[in-house]
């Protein structure tokens, strides 16, 4: 038990850092109004880069939004004791970065006062239109699925749930892939292979995250994390991580293969300027070699390394998307294959793009909004995970 | 008794007046709006057949006329165009890259007959009229951009900026994704789009695609044309000729 001076210490530290998540947040919503307010023209989104930084935020929350809930997944779906003891936190930290995300992307709309046209209006033919059904299903789902594991009387229930959120974040996160995968003109995206790799990094992403998460809390509270866990759950983040590799590397050779993808991989790979050094230092060495050491090196694996691998594969995440977003868009459009073109619009030519500090703040502040929630409600109700003594499987 | 008939009687004829003198010009006007009583169909697609070796390199009279018509700035106000700026035409140059040979030609949407953008529009906003004109909705469009994400010909522009002394026939919204609209409001009036009346040299033709007595069937018909990007299917209205 806490000492009362530590206690009333901690409460103090508690409420900084609400304070400090608040103080994020609304300074991203300050920045979304000035964005309302002025324009787009204060970012640095113009009609070439038209999906920016806060698409990169957004992006990277709510694909490890669903990647989260694989902890839940193993728990409930494939009954591992263990991640059954994570579910509820794995399920609030999906809620939190899918608020988070969300946030941004709404914040980012060009008319953000129009959001209830979006849920009145569908076109069935958009996966925008799909994934807004799906996001909201899935902030229902996992809320029922917190449910059934917290009210007792509800606890037969919650396997059936977890299957049901299960199949939900697989074909949502397959959406979020198909929003690429079905610009069929732009040489960057328009690949099948787009949905199962958001699915896969999802996976890496999400338990990258709650890893961080799930230490801090064991560290606030003056836990130590039991090796046994630690070794199976770093574990895991390695094969995630290799696999996400995996998938990332087999899109950049499918498209080496043919020769109208050749310049395309050429300006992302060797000559594009920033895109490559963050794909090859960024993506590459910080979010999947150096992690891949922490996690598997035999002198290496401790708790502090793996929260160090955790948070190295969140950067090489937002370096990927990075590339994959804003450096997808930078590369011109193919229009009349077999002629060089020139324009007042760009044709071409690579588009340049520098983030302003409005839309890097809207990013941040998602960001703000998912720790606000994660620290309020972990706080508020037993998230802590209780492992039993014994370990069955 | 009588007395409250009587100033009943009295309330309402004067009520009715009253409803009709405040409807009766509402509707004048509303006549006076639609312009044509009866709806657009699909019995008509307008296209446009743009001949290549009729258009001159540096000339920007479409460019021009288009942005007059259309209420753009067209980068008068800030001394040049920005990458911010709406374009709903330009001027291309393009040099082969076997043979050498240079050509210049007008880009803008090419009102697709199977529009990505419109498939790909969350709310519907963006959409394709019976006679084949592929428009946005101002009033629906959220500004989400993923149109112009799908767009193979990089057609459409954002407005980024709040906007001032724009054309009535021309709604326009800052945040909402714009292009073409091939001057639809022009049409509805029985006119050319304005990048077609101004071209100098006729090398842009206007007409009914699915009327085969008119002079653009007859053309396509009898000239090669080419539509941008064929392999992607999408049957576009625009067409060109000498590619």
């Amino acid at each position: 038990m806490p000492t009362s001076s530590f206690n009333k210490n901690e409460q103090r530290y508690f409420y900084s850092l609400v304070a400090a998540g608040l103080l994020v947040v609304l300074t991203g919503l300050f920045a979304a109004h000035l964005m309302e307010e002025h324009g787009h023209i204060i970012t640095g989104m113009n009609n070439q880069i038209v999906w920016g930084i806060p698409h990169v935020f957004a992006i990277f929350m709510i694909v490890a939004a669903s990647g989260v809930l694989n902890v839940a997944s193993i728990g409930s779906v494939f009954g591992k004791p263990i991640y059954k003891a994570r579910a509820p936190l794995s399920s609030l930290l999906s809620i939190a970065l899918l608020a988070g995300g969300l946030t941004v992307l709404m914040l980012d709309l060009g008319r953000p006062d129009r959001v209830i046209v979006a849920a009145t209006n569908y076109n069935p033919t958009s996966v925008f239109a799909w994934n807004v059904l799906l996001y909201s299903g899935l902030f229902g789902l996992v809320s029922v699925y917190l449910w059934t594991m917290m009210e007792q009387r509800m606890n037969p229930w919650s396997k059936p749930v977890g299957l049901a959120v299960f199949a939900w974040r697989i074909i949502l996160t397959t959406c979020t892939g198909l929003i690429f995968a079905f610009l069929v003109a732009r040489q960057a995206y328009g690949s099948a292979l787009l949905p199962p790799m958001f699915i896969v990094i999802s996976f890496a992403w999400g338990l990258a995250v709650f890893h961080v998460v799930q230490s801090a809390i064991y560290a606030w509270n003056g836990k130590t994390h039991a090796p046994d866990i630690v070794k199976r759950m770093k574990n895991l983040l390695g094969i995630f991580v290799m696999a996400a590799l995996y998938f990332v590397a087999a899109y950049h050779l499918t498209n080496l293969y043919f020769a109208h993808q050749s310049g395309f991989e050429r300006f992302i790979l060797i000559d594009g300027g920033l895109y490559p050094r963050l794909f090859w230092w960024g993506y590459g060495l910080l979010g999947n070699l150096l992690p891949l050491v922490l996690i598997f090196h035999p002198g290496l694996g401790k708790t502090r390394n793996v929260v160090a691998a955790s948070l190295l594969v969140i950067l090489g995440g937002f370096a990927l998307l990075y590339v994959f977003v804003i450096g997808g868009q930078a590369y011109p459009l193919s229009i009349f294959p077999g002629y060089a073109a020139s324009s007042s619009f760009g044709d071409g030519q690579i588009a340049q793009y520098s983030p302003s500090l409005p839309e890097i703040l809207l990013g941040f502040g998602g960001l703000g909004m998912a720790f606000l929630i994660t620290t309020v409600s972990v706080r508020a109700l037993n998230f802590m995970p209780h492992d039993k003594p014994y370990i069955a499987d | 008794m009588s007395d409250i008939n009587v100033q009943r009687r009295q309330f309402l004829k004067t009520s009715a007046g009253l409803a009709a003198v405040a409807i009766a010009p509402g509707m004048l006007l509303f006549e006076v709006a639609h312009g044509k009583p009866e709806a657009v169909s699909n019995k008509v697609r307008w296209g446009m057949l743009i001949n290549t070796a009729n258009c001159v390199d540096g000339c920007n009279d479409c460019v021009t006329a288009c942005n007059k018509e259309n209420g753009l700035a067209g980068g008068l106000n800030s001394g040049g165009l920005s990458p911010t700026d709406s374009q709903w035409i330009r001027k291309i140059e393009l040099k082969d890259m076997r043979g050498g040979r240079t050509l210049s030609l007008p880009m803008m949407c090419q009102h697709c007959e199977h529009p990505p953008c419109v498939d790909v529009c969350p709310t519907g906003a963006s959409f394709k009229r019976a006679d084949g004109i592929v428009l946005v909705d101002k009033h629906r469009c959220i500004g989400c951009r993923y149109c112009m994400m799908a767009c193979p010909y990089k057609a459409r522009s954002f407005v980024h900026e709040p906007l001032h002394d724009q054309n009535p026939d021309v709604p326009r919204g800052k945040g909402t994704v714009e292009s073409c609209t091939m001057c639809v409001h022009r049409i509805d009036r029985g006119q050319q789009p304005a990048c077609a009346e101004a071209c100098p040299n006729k090398a842009i033709l206007f007409g009914n695609l699915n009327d085969p007595d008119s002079e653009i069937a007859i053309k396509i018909r009898t000239v090669a044309s080419t539509q941008v990007r064929a392999d992607l299917g999408l049957n576009t209205g625009i067409r060109y000729q000498g590619l």
